[in-house]
């Protein structure tokens, strides 16, 4: 076994990995924003329905574009650099795969092709059928994606024969009691993610005195949906805690920053983890927080790394720090959803700069609490690719060279970073156009919102096609 | 239950085949194209499908990978660096697709590289993995051994350039179904030396898969019934011939997808019944039945003919010929 090849399978898995997830994260929330839009806009008839979802709609599709590309790349590289894991646990996460490929991508490919192309071809309500369904694809598709994780976090339902895990109970792999709560997890995450930088492009608007009604819109709806789903979030994130609590302890208390068994456990706040020494340093910890936390209970015994053989234990710096971070930034966003929508409600949030500015700056928060979350559940469960079962070192392609690998990976490195800039500039752009010119057409009956924008022939134009030209 | 997912294996990667082949095929072509207004048209064509047609590579690499995991395990590895080439030219082919509308139009013609190249490279890449599996790769018991070069062989570029050239006829023939005027003069123009290239070029794998591997040989020679294919594609170029020569818009389309299937077809029985050549067959590939069986139940009866409904929907709501002018949809 070559150890440079594994090395460089996992650093291009995590790269093009992190890189993929950005992009179902933001659309998902899209979709569904979408949706609503256009029932919104078929219900009341308003413009600025319209106006905002030919204008998210531009966003969604280069955002779409781009998880597309890369998530066809996911599914192949686990044959590609992983192949005893796809061969072992192939039986298993083959068909858990392959329903998330029926179900949900093809659902969302065909009928995207129907909104961005199809708006004068279909009639409305089949059009508004369109955006449920590929909002319906999206959410499905992750759907199937944490079935899929969770199996590797805790492996349930299967048994092991003749060199490959097979499955001895679907109901058990699907209804695995930890998708339960992961899926809710990371749906809320992709709903906030929508949230947060729909309301982030209306504050914008706002600081410029732009947009008037639709940056309205914008800032409401996004800030009273992530106040709302926030608390639900952090509920969630709690039940995902129990659950690697009971099934992953490695990882558990390499969150923790725990090193020796400890009754009643404390809760390290910050510090800084040192495998050399096995110890903390610069800790600030609070006393029996962390059996609270663990086990709510107030004397509960919780576990240390110390109780694991160095090889079986995770490297605990990344899941330590990356945790912090990314609770750190559900705590900011309560803060600027909760404050932000009590200013929205007492009408003073127009007013209100700094509130905007820091609405605006926030939207990369729902972001880098994805990616970090994904740090801790992927690299906490280290050193193993399917938990306590297969060893990742063992999962790598044996006749892998650490030529192919790097190159490989200097090819996707150059890649992604080439159609990440490109595609990070048109979204911005699209962004700071803002949605005047891409009304689509005047309302029927609907009295126009900005009838000087509509009344100039030169801004009414017609179409996706036209758009950003 | 195994001989239904090598039939629906067979019916997605033929899918696949003619739908990603026509629109890599135009994307090949579009090198070739005279003006910006005649780029447009051609992608107008393919914008609004290309999506679900690459897609039917997601379900036939899925479908491989939940019913035959040794296959897709070892093929994927042992194809490294092509399935990485043909991935990244389908990423840089794809965003094209957006990026294109929204560059500025002197970077324009980055995302017109991107797109032609990405078409290339995947195609060829494509290609050279098929030459390589019908030449044979390196097995020892069971295992490949044939180091991460394994697929570069004369015979194996042979048939990267060779698919390049089949998908880009099929290409052409969509343009001329799609298009109007100068498209679709252009297109019609190049289609019958693309044509008689493919036909050149399937003639010499054909004997060169009869010459070297005897195997094939004696299955053609005990199953003389298998000629069928071969017959029908002949007699669809024959149709392809004639309705170049009457101008019919509709046909050539048809009858180069009626080539493609019959020369998918050749190639699948005369491996039969092996999934990688003379190296794991189908039933030692196949899934234990429990995985089998679970695909069968959901996907295969339920969402299989779903998803073709969906594909269905899709190119009916986008039928008929695209306007010349930009901005038709």
């Amino acid at each position: 076994m070559d150890a440079t090849a594994l090395l460089l399978s996992r650093i291009q898995f995590g790269f093009t990995i992190s890189f993929h997830i950005i992009f179902p994260a933001f659309t998902i929330g899209l979709a569904a924003w979408l949706t609503v839009l256009e029932a919104m806009h078929m219900r009341t008839g308003r413009p600025v329905y319209q106006a905002l979802f030919e204008f998210w709609l531009k966003i969604f599709g280069v955002a779409f574009g781009m998880g597309v590309v890369s998530g066809v790349v996911m599914g192949f590289q686990f044959g590609t650099n992983w192949s005893v894991l796809s061969k072992m646990s192939g039986p298993i996460q083959g068909p858990l795969l392959s329903y998330e490929t029926f179900t949900a991508f093809m659902l969302e490919a065909s009928f995207f092709g129907v909104l961005v192309f199809g708006r004068k071809r279909v009639p409305p309500w089949f059009y508004l059928f369109s955006t449920a369904m590929v909002s319906l694809g999206t959410t499905l598709s992750a759907f199937w994606i944490m079935v899929n994780n969770s199996w590797m976090q805790v492996p349930v339902g299967y048994v092991f024969q003749n060199g490959y895990f097979a499955p001895d109970d679907w109901t058990k792999i699907i209804f695995n009691s930890v998708v339960w709560s992961r899926f809710p997890h990371m749906l809320l995450a992709a709903y906030l993610t929508g949230a947060f930088c729909v309301a982030a492009t209306g504050a914008w608007y706002v600081l410029r005195g732009d947009y008037y009604a639709e940056s309205r819109v914008m800032l409401r709806m996004g800030l009273f949906l992530a106040a709302i789903l926030i608390p639900v979030q952090l509920l969630f994130g709690h039940l995902v805690g129990d659950y690697v609590h009971d099934h992953q302890p490695a990882k558990f208390a390499a969150i923790e920053g725990r090193w020796h068994d400890e009754q009643p456990a404390s809760e390290v706040l910050i510090g800084l983890p040192d495998p050399a020494t096995e110890s903390n340093k610069f800790e600030i910890k609070v006393p029996i927080l962390g059996s609270i936390i663990a086990s709510s209970s107030l004397s509960s015994k919780e576990v240390g790394l110390a109780d694991f053989v160095p090889q079986d234990r995770p490297p605990v710096l990344i899941p330590f720090v990356t945790f912090r971070i990314m609770v750190g930034c559900g705590l900011i966003m309560l803060a600027i959803a909760w404050l932000g929508s009590y200013l929205s409600i007492k009408r003073r949030l127009r007013r209100n700069r700094a509130m905007l500015w820091a609405i605006f700056l926030s939207f990369p928060l729902p972001f880098i609490a994805i990616l970090t979350g994904w740090y801790v559940a992927e690299v906490g469960r280290q050193p193993w690719a399917i938990y306590g079962l297969l060893r990742t070192a063992d999962a790598v392609t044996p006749f892998l060279t650490a030529s192919a690998a790097m190159t490989s990976l200097v090819l996707f490195g150059a890649v992604y970073l080439f159609i990440f800039s490109f595609g990070t500039f048109y979204i911005y752009r699209l962004l700071r156009t803002g949605p005047t010119r891409l009304v689509v057409e005047p309302p029927h009956g609907a009295s126009p919102n900005r009838p000087m924008s509509l009344a100039d022939p030169e801004l009414i134009r017609s179409g996706y096609r036209s758009a950003g030209e | 239950m195994v001989l239904f997912w090598v039939a629906l294996l067979a019916i997605s990667m033929l899918i696949y085949l003619l739908l990603d082949g026509f629109d890599l095929g135009v994307g090949m072509l579009f090198g070739l194209a005279g003006n910006e207004a005649d780029r447009d048209t051609m992608l107008d064509t393919v914008a609004p499908v290309w999506d679900g047609n690459e897609t039917w590579l997601v379900v036939a690499g899925v479908i491989l990978w939940g019913a035959f995991p040794v296959v897709y395990a070892t093929l994927l590895s042992a194809f490294y660096l092509p399935v990485i080439i043909m991935l990244l030219g389908l990423i840089l082919r794809g965003v094209a697709f957006e990026f294109r509308h929204r560059a500025a139009q002197q970077l324009r013609w980055i995302w017109d590289v991107s797109f032609v190249g990405g078409s290339f490279a995947a195609s060829f890449m494509q290609g050279v993995t098929v030459g390589a599996l019908a030449q044979g790769l390196k097995f020892t018991d069971g295992v490949y051994v044939g180091g991460v070069f394994g697929w570069l062989t004369p015979f194996s570029l042979l048939c990267g350039i060779g698919l390049c050239l089949g998908y880009a006829l099929l290409g052409a023939t969509w343009l001329v179904q799609k298009c109007q005027s100068d498209v679709r003069d252009r297109a019609r123009r190049q289609i019958p030396a693309l044509a008689l290239a493919v036909l050149a070029f399937l003639i010499v794998v054909f004997a060169h898969a009869l010459i070297t591997n005897l195997p094939i040989m004696h299955r053609w020679l005990d199953r003389p019934y298998l000629f069928v294919f071969p017959a029908v594609g002949a007699a669809a170029t024959v149709v392809l011939a004639s309705s170049i020569l009457h101008h019919n818009d509709r046909w050539p389309f048809a009858a180069v997808a009626v080539i493609f299937v019959a020369a998918f077809g050749t190639l699948a029985l005369s491996f039969w019944p092996y999934m990688i050549p003379f190296a794991i067959t189908i039933d030692e590939a196949a899934a234990p039945h429990a995985s089998l069986a679970f695909m069968f139940w959901g996907e295969g009866l339920f969402v299989f003919p779903l998803m073709v409904l969906y594909v269905a929907i899709g190119y009916r709501v986008f039928r008929g010929k695209v306007g010349t002018t930009p901005g038709h949809y």
